[in-house]
């Protein structure tokens, strides 16, 4: 019962504090760029205005286009509810594992991309292609990333693998060295960052995450949003579980939540400062290069898995 | 299970590795020298925990004269260099990136398969980095010829010098000491020819572009 | 005693072949579209699912033989019954159930002796391939192969005047006989002297290493031939868009795993010492496969070369499995040759029901439009939601998404991959993650695949505005009753072979069983049904039902609270692309715009051939095509050898009586001292 009660805490705690992480995000961005910033609460506002505005929907667009966001906001809201990041001790891990979770990724990405290319103007079909162009390279990256992992931990059930690479005595992986730089490049291009895609434009040339969604209003487009920030915050998580998955709270260990959950609050504050940063000092790439920027994060990826299995550790 | 030392050094090696790749698929001159400056400095670190942990003390000099030679001097002649030179804008890469860093990766399987018998062999705690130390000296040779322009070619050139030096270190505790001395000045040294030799094919060709080189040969 | 019970699995599916070419006969007399579609094509699908229960029933039963006092004198056809030979008739049934029910409305405008011959064919097509997995000699597997390569060439050729088609026919029935002649060779080496070509013969000959090499890989061309696997693949998408969609459907669904199946046979039962390279071989071609075909469909136009094209990929991935799987076997690993195998198995029945969908569905649209180009579709999701909703179904499975069923097998497969341990070879060791990654790719290349082709067929707007194909828009009519039970058939398998796998795996198991004498079903249900468990549940578990049911209670709360906390307004209005006012349907992406990023980045493989208009042309004209490169590399030099030759033997031709006798006498005169 524990557990269960675990897992509902999280499922609530991550759906309401992703839109602080994209908040802390932009106002970082903000300060970093000398402005002053429209305050961390930000995206919550704008959440709320856009639910209570009318939706609009173009005259031919399908039910797969309405169906879309809420496909969207609960796929990502159960990826960013089973990676563990209080504690270890969540049902839901057991029945998705790692390569499922790239599966719940690629299946918001389908389903964005075919709502994209539903009403049939230029910029959708145009923001789809690119999506999927995005993914095709991102996915088997991120795959690899959580292989390297798994080979570690010997088991590819985010759970084991947190627990791996927690709670042994302390051992430095090289593989995870590429892994994390893999991840980041991932990160940066399914999260619509500078330098893959700037959240920030509508410019026709560059854009690709917000291409897709232009047809959105009001509440679909609350409903994506948030579903951005909350994919924003799995990725995050992951990372954590990944590369820094110190002071998460052990099986049955209630006591350790507290601090737990201090941890988590650190890590994404640095975490969110650092993706800030990165996109502060780099420029917007051209999108010709972003195949090449994804080929090199893949065989990056794979290589850290090789490194692995060369190394022998 | 190794201990920290042998983690770090394993650390270390997966490093110089990822440096040799990044280097690989970078474009930019400048980034290049920085670059290889961070695997000089990767280099001195490694070779200090390598002396640290063996106690040879030798390496200690190792480590200090790699540290000067290849994280301050070389890569401030080399900025200099292409100050003086002012070809500061991106490199042309005979293939794609991608493509290298895919042939990169079979010659990182391939270098392990070599160095696995040798591995064997070599008593140190450090012996499973043969195999990079190997990869990096066969990645500084891939980007020597995938770079069409001649300074991108002498930082694979000092590079190459890189992955030797950490098979060295790795596998035997380094060259005797009055080897290494020499080396180190014929690095500099040559630094110095190659760099004479710039300015002299920019003077000829009125560019580093080394393809020019070809209308040397005789008809 | 009951005649129930006296009644072996194998004469109830003999009952079946039986019942079908009956049908076909019956077909070929009344030629009456009426009868035929109402009556035949639904009777088949009857006898379909009675061979698919035979199959079940004998999935964990031992081994039925019978022999069958037909053929040559004192040469009577063996057949067998296996789990391996059950679980492929299974595929069989099961996948033909749909496709038959779906023939019956499909065909209804077909006229009467056309109709007539093309179910005669189809049903001896169905039988000739369930006898291929009951033979249980060579001379029966012959005859049911031929049969079925014939039965099928007549089938793609239903279209015969179409030049197009006739050439397509040609490729196939080219491809399939030189891979015929490998099949029959293999047979001949691994009988091994002694004249009986019983299996049963086949299994106690204990080749040396040398010759049981050269028989594998007899096998792997021959049935590699029937299967696409690189470079016998250019047949697949030429003869797949000419057939009408249920036999392409069939052809690529099933016929292809005839050929596993053949596969299979020959590496893990007739040959009883599997060689590593033999699987390391397999694992390299199927990649290889896996990520031309993959490619290739991402640059397609035409709806049915797409799918064609897929076809090759998810071919490729099975074979993959099965290296994995013989290079396991061959180390004594077991486990984990059981895991790689029922991947392959498993992925095997997945395409068969996905690939089944799409192509009906393509028939579906082919049917209401008259057009195959993607690039004259569109929008038909208004006009046919019956339609894209179960073609949806067939995407998502056929792009590896969760909950479905193409997920799972590619979990299996990546598993196996993840978790093999050190293999006693350093190069092959290395090899895997390299192969995990290219499979990992091929999988997410799938998924572009897969939402272009949706995409532009079901989605925006019709690419001639007002007109769809050959049809006015409005005049678009969505599926009949009759496509509709097939398609919801075929969806249906989808949707529980993704959601339950475990009571699958558990059947699949007698196959593993046999094969590597390992099973997987043991580990998969120790934690019970809901969990696929393939070795440990701490080193791997997924739960699709659980996951299937939380996206959907996910998707339930949130309409839920929006609606509660919020309201449910809704306007309509014009599209606003960035406020851009005219756009037409002409601006979308078209099926060759939406595969420019993979033509760009994989610009190595394909050959292409652009007309692009200047900027002054006052009738800007575009063309573009892009063509297999393998057809200049592999087959052009092939085909200029052969007709050098052609043309030194032409000299020999002079029409005089007299030198042809003369070549015979040389001829007898040679091989009397030859024989001397």
């Amino acid at each position: 019962m524990n557990s269960l009660l675990l897992q509902l805490i999280q499922d609530a705690l991550v759906v309401l504090i992703a839109p602080l992480l994209l908040g802390w995000v932009n106002q970082c961005r903000a300060w970093l760029q000398n402005r002053s910033g429209a305050g961390v609460l930000q995206p919550y506002r704008n959440l709320i205005k856009l639910f209570h505005k009318d939706a609009v929907l173009a005259n031919n667009a399908s039910p797969l286009f309405r169906a879309t966001p809420y496909i969207l906001f609960a796929s990502m809201w159960l990826a960013a509810s089973l990676v563990p990041v209080i504690a270890t001790d969540l049902p839901l891990s057991q029945a998705v594992d790692v390569i499922a979770l790239v599966g719940i990724f690629a299946l918001a990405r389908v389903f964005i991309s075919l709502a994209a290319m539903d009403v049939g103007t230029s910029f959708g079909t145009m923001g789809a292609r690119r999506e999927m162009l995005v993914g095709f390279l991102a996915e088997p990256a991120l795959l690899m990333v959580f292989f390297t992992a798994a080979t570690i931990s010997h088991s590819t059930s985010l759970v084991t693998i947190v627990e791996t690479l927690a709670h042994k005595q302390f051992v430095i992986y090289p593989s995870l060295a590429f892994a994390a730089i893999a991840f980041v490049m991932v990160m940066l291009a399914e999260n619509a960052r500078i330098p893959v895609d700037n959240p920030a434009t509508h410019l026709e040339l560059t854009m690709i995450h917000e291409a897709m969604i232009l047809e959105y209003s009001a509440r679909h487009l609350a409903l994506i949003e948030w579903a951005s920030a909350l994919k924003l915050l799995a990725y995050f998580t992951i990372a954590c579980a990944l590369f820094m998955p110190w002071g998460i709270a052990e099986v049955g260990n209630l006591a350790a939540l507290p601090v737990a959950l201090l941890a988590l609050f650190i890590k994404l504050l640095l975490g969110g400062a650092g993706l800030a940063l990165l996109e502060t000092v780099t420029a917007k790439m051209r999108i010709f290069r972003v195949p090449e920027f994804m080929g090199t994060a893949f065989l990056l990826a794979v290589l850290g898995m090789l490194i692995h299995f060369l190394l022998g550790s | 299970m190794l201990n920290f030392a042998g983690q770090l050094i394993n650390l270390f090696a997966a490093m110089l590795l990822l440096i040799s790749f990044a280097m690989l698929s970078q474009r930019r001159v400048l980034s290049l020298i920085n670059l290889f400056a961070l695997q000089g400095l990767v280099l001195a670190v490694s070779t200090t925990v390598v002396a640290y942990s063996s106690n040879q003390h030798h390496l200690y000099y190792s480590a200090g004269l790699t540290l000067l030679l290849k994280v301050l001097v070389l890569p401030w002649i080399l900025h200099r260099l292409i100050r003086k030179l002012n070809v500061k804008w991106d490199v042309e890469t005979m293939f794609n990136i991608p493509t290298t860093m895919l042939v990169g990766i079979v010659l990182v399987v391939f270098a392990f398969n070599l160095a696995a018998p040798i591995s064997q062999m070599a008593g140190t705690i450090t012996r499973g980095t043969l195999g990079i130390a190997m990869a990096c000296v066969l990645l500084s040779f891939l980007m020597m010829i995938t770079r069409s322009k001649a300074v991108p070619q002498v930082i694979g050139f000092l590079a190459m010098e890189n992955g030797l030096f950490f098979a060295a270190t790795s596998t035997s505790y380094g060259m005797p000491m009055v080897v290494e001395l020499g080396i180190a000045l014929d690095v500099l040294i040559g630094m110095f020819i190659l760099g004479i030799f710039f300015f002299q094919i920019r003077e000829t060709f009125d560019s580093l572009d080394l393809k020019h080189m070809e209308k040397l040969k005789e008809d | 005693m009951t005649i129930a019970s006296t009644l072996l699995p194998i004469d109830v599916a003999l009952g079946a072949v039986v019942c079908w070419l009956l049908l076909g006969l019956a077909g070929l007399l009344l030629q009456n579209t009426m009868a035929i579609t109402r009556y035949i094509f639904p009777a088949g699908a009857l006898a379909a699912l009675l061979l698919a229960a035979a199959a079940l029933s004998n999935l964990g039963g031992d081994s039925n033989v019978a022999v069958l006092p037909l053929g040559l004198p004192d040469l009577p056809f063996h057949l067998r019954l296996d789990a391996l030979s059950a679980f492929f008739l299974l595929l069989l049934g099961a996948a033909s159930v749909g496709i038959s029910l779906y023939s019956a409305g499909y065909f209804r405008d077909m006229e009467g002796s056309a109709l007539g011959l093309l179910c005669f064919e189809y049903h001896i097509f169905l039988a000739s391939m369930a006898l291929v997995f009951m033979a249980d000699d060579a001379y029966l597997f012959m005859v049911a192969w031929e049969t079925m390569a014939l039965s099928s060439y007549f089938l793609v050729t239903t279209d015969h005047h179409v030049a197009q088609t006739r050439r397509a026919g040609f490729l196939y029935l080219l491809i399939a006989h030189i891979g015929a002649i490998a099949i029959l060779l293999s047979f001949g080496v691994m009988q091994g002297g002694q004249g009986d070509y019983t299996f049963a013969s086949m299994r106690d000959a204990h080749l040396n290493a040398f010759w049981a090499s050269a028989t594998f890989l007899l096998a792997l061309f021959g049935f590699g031939a029937k299967a696409g696997i690189l470079p016998l693949h250019v047949w697949l998408p030429e003869a797949h868009p000419a057939a009408p969609s249920p036999i392409s459907a069939m052809m690529s669904g099933i016929m292809l795993k005839t050929a596993i199946y053949g596969i299979l046979r020959v590496s893990f039962d007739l040959l009883d010492t599997p060689q590593w390279w033999w699987g390391a071989l397999a694992l390299t071609l199927g990649l290889l496969t896996a990520l031309y075909g993959v490619l290739f469909a991402a640059v397609q136009t035409d709806m049915k070369r797409l799918l064609a094209y897929s076809s090759i990929e998810n071919i490729g991935i099975i074979l993959t499995g099965i290296g994995l799987a013989i290079v396991f076997h061959s180390f004594q690993k077991e486990a984990l040759a059981a895991l790689a195998l029922t991947a392959a198995l498993y992925h095997s029945f997945n395409h068969a029901f996905m690939k089944g969908l799409l192509f009906l569905g393509t028939g579906s649209v082919l049917h209401a439009t008259g057009e195959r180009n993607l690039g004259k579709l569109g929008g038909l999701i208004h006009r046919m939601p019956k339609l894209a909703l179960l073609v949806l179904v067939g995407t998502l499975a056929l792009a590896g998404l969760p909950p479905l069923n193409g997920f799972v097998s590619e979990w299996l497969l990546l598993q196996a991959f993840l978790l093999s341990p050190g293999l006693p070879h350093s190069y092959l060791n290395m090899l895997i993650p390299i192969a995990a990654a290219a499979l990992a790719l091929a999988a997410a290349l799938a998924g572009y695949v897969m939402v272009k082709f949706y995409g532009v067929i079901f989605l925006g707007q019709p690419r001639g505005s007002d007109v769809v194909g050959q049809k006015a828009f409005d005049d678009v009519h969505d599926v009949g009753i009759w496509e509709r039970i097939g398609l919801t058939w075929l969806a249906l398998g989808c949707i529980l072979l993704g959601v339950f796998p475990v009571f699958f795996i558990l059947h699949i198991d007698f196959v593993s069983q046999l094969l590597v004498g390992h099973t997987l079903g043991v580990s998969a249900a120790q934690t019970g049904w809901l969990w696929l468990t393939p070795i440990q549940p701490e080193r791997a578990s997924y739960s699709p039902l659980i996951l299937f049911v939380i996206i959907i209670v996910g998707v339930l709360f949130t309409l839920y609270g929006v609606k509660k906390f919020y309201h449910g307004r809704l306007r309509r209005g014009p599209a606003w692309d960035c406020g851009y006012p005219e756009q037409t349907a002409r601006m979308q992406d078209t099926a060759e715009g939406f595969g420019q990023p993979i033509r760009q980045i994989f610009q190595l493989f394909f050959g292409i051939t652009r007309e692009v208009p200047g900027p002054f042309d006052k009738k800007p004209h575009y063309h573009g095509e892009t063509s297999d490169r393998l057809w200049e590399w592999c087959y052009l030099p092939i085909a200029r050898l052969t007709d050098k030759i052609s043309a030194l033997t032409g000299k020999l031709q002079h029409g005089r009586i007299h030198a042809y006798l003369l070549y015979s006498f040389v001829t007898l005169l040679a091989l009397l001292a030859f024989v001397r």
